[in-house]
């Protein structure tokens, strides 16, 4: 089988969502210029890219109609050149890189992109409907709660304190600040343009440095008050009826925060890369995608991480730097919990807590993320991973060629 | 068409007054649709004929379908393959549907003038129709769906219309909670058109026709129709079906299959045109009928409990009686709420108590419930005065010269009952009879004390009085025939339902909660952590699980009744392993129950605040530490339902009690045994007894003697019996 490289990777700075400087820029130029980003940096002759997987999480509106061809369209690409959308929830970004990865790894593409994007400012979550949450033929028969409810079920079952979860999210603050202090973000920053081709922004601008454990503390609950007035509590203890009462930890602070964003990865055949005189950066050793119990739903990471491990032929220990989306503190507590993974090699420049989470993009930006960081430290060996919606996990290990 | 008049007036709109002969209330029957589909061909094919007004003859519109003849004919369609079953059934079941959506789609308007109650099929047949107009001046004519609480679904359209005229909100607590609403709710939601007083409602009816502003046609066959308050993928219609899930899992715990389709009717059918939402009905209660859930609920929550409630168990010598005034001693709580219910059912209280001042403070815990039921809206200031009034608290026994029955609710000691049954009987008329509401004392030993203990019985309530509705009838070894008809005059005239069970210790439901509560204190003795106790109980379909109940009677209470029972059977008395949970909980942390605010849970003194498991449960865990691996809730689920069904078999072998419908309706309603198994012993029918004594002696083995199977079920299980094959006096009914 043909082995699957990277060849570049570059993301968006992400825009909040209230008041947020990408608000004005549509999803379509958000994908857009990543792709003439990939592009240009590598003096790409685009006719060698086969396909653009873009991930995206409610595919309508302006997003909808395979926001990937139109990107790809849009973007100035080969004819040739064809495009599609796909979701898996937060992990549809690298879901997109690892079936490119895998169109490469059998020989359909020699060169593939996996993207993603998402404008949560323009398109709210939950645009898209969805049997899950509303048929009662999911929602009731299979015990389905929002993913709030479900990260405090992470947090109660397994022992994460408010205490935990907020010094997290103080440490992920703490990191993003740092790592854009010092400029490590800096390889794959492809800043924003606006209309007339000007700079609109060129940093994460959802982060809060030099928050502390009292700001965090003094926040309220994000998920009580609608479990109290629906029931989500309820229909959580009748799946895990050994626990009394939900720990109601998890708040805005502690949580991902909702901005714009987009990313994509250039992945291609040692050929390739030849042929278009590219270097490669890092080989992809192994990837899987599971499901998982869809009621705590945010728990796929253990399992995934197990199950990409076994494929690469290794251990835990042999993951020399990890990042897992930010989704919520106890999601990345439960991974370090389960895998004894030290702080100082998980998230190592923060995360979603701080920086926000554009749920189409995000896997793929935590790729890139990784391989940088594997890049500035010299470090062999990455794992980069997410929890996602319905109960699932995604996962990619990657290794420096 | 024996069950509609027809008339038709000089305009050409047809009266049709439904008005089925030799009953009291208009039910739907097969012959009722038959006639209504004579109706509808006449009012769409004769051009004499401009529109229809609908309308009863009874006082109530229409009650709804006939339950007893639904699923009639499953017997006969059990014997064939299982798709053609399922379709031939789906036509039956889609008959009422076929048949309301001609009436609506007949091409001429059509009203109803709903002159009294309409429920279920009696408010389906107004909602098909295109107008509807109540009575401003009749505080019975009310609308509601209350198929689910028997555990069927509205089978005639109604979880298609009503969410079509009032959306998911609204309908909601309609469809899956029962609510009756009366006209002005239903105007102010839309649901009718006008009300006006019942003078004038067929003519208001008529004009409704005439004027025809729907062109009848129904809103939602009209292009413009939106689904009010938005459908299932509209923003703010997403809003609520998202909630209704979880909303109703929470109260459900997903045991009643009913409510749980209606939802899915609701969601799927709103989504299509009325033609293919009430196919999906028709599937969905095509679906209800294969489960078992809808039967058991039909046959005890509605039929069995109807036939107690009218005195069914009056023995055939007697004939029914009038009770109006009731002799009360002992106004403590349990006395003080059995005169509650006895005036608001126009009997005349006399409430002894020792003292004027217990007297009266009996009283006053009326006064107060009537002053709750001013405050809600339910009752008048005037009535709750009349209610009041009718109670007189003394201590002069002479005013119980005139009274038709007496219940003593004293103490729990036979001294002083014997003393008062004395002084009871010095005064009362010889045709009284004589109740005693003890819960643990013998009647037989009780009746020693009376001078007439063929009028001598046991009339056991359950606290508190006024919530709960069973009353257990005890007959003593002499307790005569018409003791038996008196106590049940009593206890239905206060609308509470009668079973008739033999003079043992805890009697019936009570002998039976004991098994609940303590195979939920085994449990905890056994290393299960508290929580998963309580939640799985809750899961097989239990109103409280069994730490709760036991904080609720009082665990001071428990340890007094372990005495008392050790003292009264000496050696014989075999103590249970989890006492010592009960005797360190009481003597040596005092925590006696929610009565001190501390028992299995911390209660908070912050109002609206949860109460918790006490965290230092673990101790009576072996070795002080829940065990490691925790069973399964639906282990729990089984050992939970299994003890208490199997005391309930025990019971029906003792011949404690002897009629299913008495020991099935008494563990729903005495301590609301899991409602959607149809009670204790459908349960162990509807499992099969041979599955059941399989799963019974799994369950000995690993637990314990509270699972030993009787020998009467053994003998059903190679048999192949049932309860109701076996006992059942109405056995069609299984």
């Amino acid at each position: 089988m043909t082995e699957a490289y990277i060849y570049d990777a570059v993301r968006t700075p992400r825009g909040k969502k209230k008041n947020g400087a990408l608000n004005a820029i549509t999803a379509l130029q958000l994908a857009t210029q990543q792709l003439q980003a990939i592009r240009d940096r590598n003096g790409l002759d685009t006719a060698l890219v086969d396909d653009v997987i873009m991930g995206c999480v409610s595919p309508v509106g302006e997003q909808g109609a395979d926001i990937a061809r139109s990107a790809v369209i849009n973007a100035g690409y080969a004819e040739s050149t064809a495009g599609f959308q796909v979701n898996r929830f937060c992990a549809s970004g690298l879901e997109a890189v690892n079936l490119a990865a895998a169109k490469v790894m059998c020989g359909e593409a020699d060169f593939a992109i996996g993207s993603g994007v998402e404008s949560m400012s323009r398109v709210p979550m939950g645009s898209d409907g969805g049997a899950m949450g509303v048929d009662p033929e999911m929602s009731f028969d299979h015990y389905i709660v929002p993913q709030g409810i479900s990260a405090d079920l992470i947090a109660t079952k397994h022992g994460f304190s408010r205490d935990d979860v907020d010094a997290y999210a103080m440490e992920s603050q703490r990191r993003s600040a740092q790592a854009w202090k010092e400029g490590r973000f800096k390889k794959s920053i492809v800043p924003v343009k606006d209309q007339l081709g000007l700079t609109i922004l060129d940093h994460d601008e959802h982060m809060r440095p030099g928050t502390d454990m009292q700001a965090l503390g003094s926040l309220k609950s994000a998920f009580k008050d609608m479990s109290d007035f629906v029931g989500f509590e309820a229909v959580a203890l009748q799946r895990y009826p050994d626990i009394e009462y939900l720990n109601w930890v998890h708040t805005g602070g502690n949580s991902s925060g909702i901005v714009d964003g987009s990313s994509a990865v250039l992945i291609g055949s040692k050929e390739a890369g030849l042929k278009a005189g590219l270097k490669p950066r890092a080989r992809i050793r192994s990837m899987a995608s599971i499901g998982s119990e869809p009621t705590i739903m945010l728990t796929g990471p253990v399992a995934v991480t197990a199950k990409a491990l076994k494929k690469a032929g290794m251990s835990s220990k042999d993951i020399d730097l990890w990042e897992l989306n930010e989704a919520f503190a106890a999601v990345v507590l439960r991974l370090m919990q389960a895998y004894e993974i030290p702080h100082d090699i998980m998230n190592v420049n923060g995360g979603s807590i701080a920086m926000g989470h554009p749920l189409g993009a995000t896997g793929a930006m935590i790729l890139g993320t990784l391989l940088d960081e594997m890049e500035r430290t010299d470090k062999e060996t990455g794992l980069a991973t997410l929890c996602v919606g319905g109960g699932m996990g995604t996962a990619t290990i990657i290794e420096r060629v | 068409m024996k069950n509609f008049t027809f008339e038709i007036d000089s305009d050409g709109i047809a009266l049709i007054t439904f008005d089925s002969p030799g009953k009291s209330m208009n039910v739907i029957s097969a012959d009722v649709m038959a006639d209504f589909d004579t109706l509808t061909a006449k009012i769409s094919s004769d051009d004499s004929v401009k529109g229809a007004v609908i309308t009863s003859g009874k006082d109530a519109f229409c009650a709804g379908a006939d339950l007893s003849e639904l699923g009639g004919s499953a017997a006969e369609l059990a014997k064939l393959p299982e798709d053609e079953m399922k379709a031939k059934l789906f036509e039956q079941c889609f008959r009422l549907n076929r048949t309301f959506r001609a009436l609506e789609t007949c091409g001429k308007p059509v009203a109803a003038a709903i002159n009294g109650l309409a429920l279920g099929g009696g408010f389906e047949i107004a909602l098909a129709c295109h107008y509807r107009v109540m009575p401003s001046d009749n505080s019975k004519a009310k609308l509601g769906l209350p198929e689910a609480m028997v555990g069927v679904l509205p089978g005639g359209g109604g979880t298609q219309r009503l969410p079509r005229l009032v959306g998911l909100m609204n309908a909601a607590p309609i469809l899956l909670q029962g609510k009756q609403i009366d006209a002005n709710t239903a105007l102010a939601q839309g649901i009718v058109h006008a009300v006006v007083p019942m003078a004038e409602l067929v003519a208001k009816a008529k004009e409704l026709v005439k004027e025809n502003k729907l062109e009848s046609k129904q809103p939602w066959d009209a292009d413009k129709f939106r689904f009010p308050g938005g459908g299932p993928y509209h923003p703010a219609g997403a809003q609520m079906f998202g909630a209704a899930s979880p909303m109703l899992r929470k109260t459900t715990y997903g045991n009643y299959p009913a409510q749980r389709y209606i939802l899915s009717c609701v969601y799927e059918g709103s989504q299509v045109s009325m033609d293919e939402a009430i196919k999906i009905e028709s599937r969905y209660f095509t679906k209800l009928m294969l489960r078992p859930e809808s039967r058991n609920m039909i046959r005890s929550i509605f039929l069995s409990k109807q036939a107690l409630d009218k005195g069914g168990r009056r023995p055939a010598s007697q004939s029914k009686g009038e009770i109006k005034k009731v002799g009360v001693i002992g106004a403590g709580f349990m006395g003080a709420g059995i005169a509650t219910v006895s005036v608001q059912a126009g009997i005349e209280i006399v409430l002894i108590d020792a003292t004027q001042e217990g007297a009266e403070k009996g009283k006053q815990h009326a006064m107060d419930h009537f002053a709750g039921g001013v405050k809600r809206g339910k009752l008048s200031q005037e009535k709750a005065d009349k209610l009041a009034g009718m109670i007189t608290p003394t201590t002069d026994y002479n005013l119980l010269k005139d009274v038709d029955l007496v219940v003593e609710a004293v103490f729990e000691n036979s001294e002083l009952k014997h003393k008062i049954t004395k002084m009871a009987e010095d005064v009362i008329p010889e045709g009284a009879v004589f109740g005693s509401n003890t819960s643990s004392i013998p009647i037989t030993s009780l009746a020693t004390a009376s001078k007439r203990p063929d009028q001598y019985i046991g009339i056991h309530f359950f606290s508190p009085v006024e919530k709960m509705n069973l009353v257990e009838i005890i007959m003593g070894e002499k307790t005569g025939d018409y003791a038996l008809s008196r106590a049940i005059d009593f206890v239905t005239k206060i609308k509470k339902t009668p079973i008739v069970v033999a003079d043992t210790r805890g009697f019936y439901a009570n002998r039976c909660v004991m098994r609940f509560i303590g195979e939920g204190m085994n449990m905890l003795a056994e290393g299960i952590k508290p929580a998963l106790i309580e939640n799985a109980t809750r899961m097989a379909g239990m109103p409280v699980g069994p730490l709760s109940l036991q904080d609720e009677v009082a665990l001071d209470l428990g340890v007094k009744l372990i005495k008392q029972t050790k003292a009264d059977l000496g050696a014989d008395y075999k103590p249970s392993p989890t006492e010592p949970i009960l005797f360190k909980m009481v003597e040596e942390y005092e925590r006696f129950g929610r009565k001190n605010a501390k028992g299995f849970y911390d209660y908070p003194a912050e109002k609206g605040q949860p109460k918790r498991l006490w965290p230092e449960l673990e101790q009576f865990a072996p070795g002080g530490k829940y065990a490691e691996e925790q069973p399964s809730a639906d282990e729990i689920k089984d050992r939970i339902l299994y003890t208490q069904a199997l005391e309930a078999a025990r019971c029906m072998e003792e011949g404690i009690v002897q009629d299913p419908r008495e020991a099935d309706v008494g563990s729903i309603l005495g301590w609301g045994f899991a409602p959607y198994t149809g009670g204790a012993l459908s349960f162990i029918d509807t499992v099969g007894a041979a599955a059941f004594v399989k799963r019974a002696d799994e369950l000995a083995k690993a637990y314990g003697d509270q699972f030993a199977v009787p020998a009467l079920l053994r003998e059903m299980a190679k048999k192949g019996e049932t309860f109701y094959g076996r006992f059942g006096k109405e056995s069609a009914a299984a």
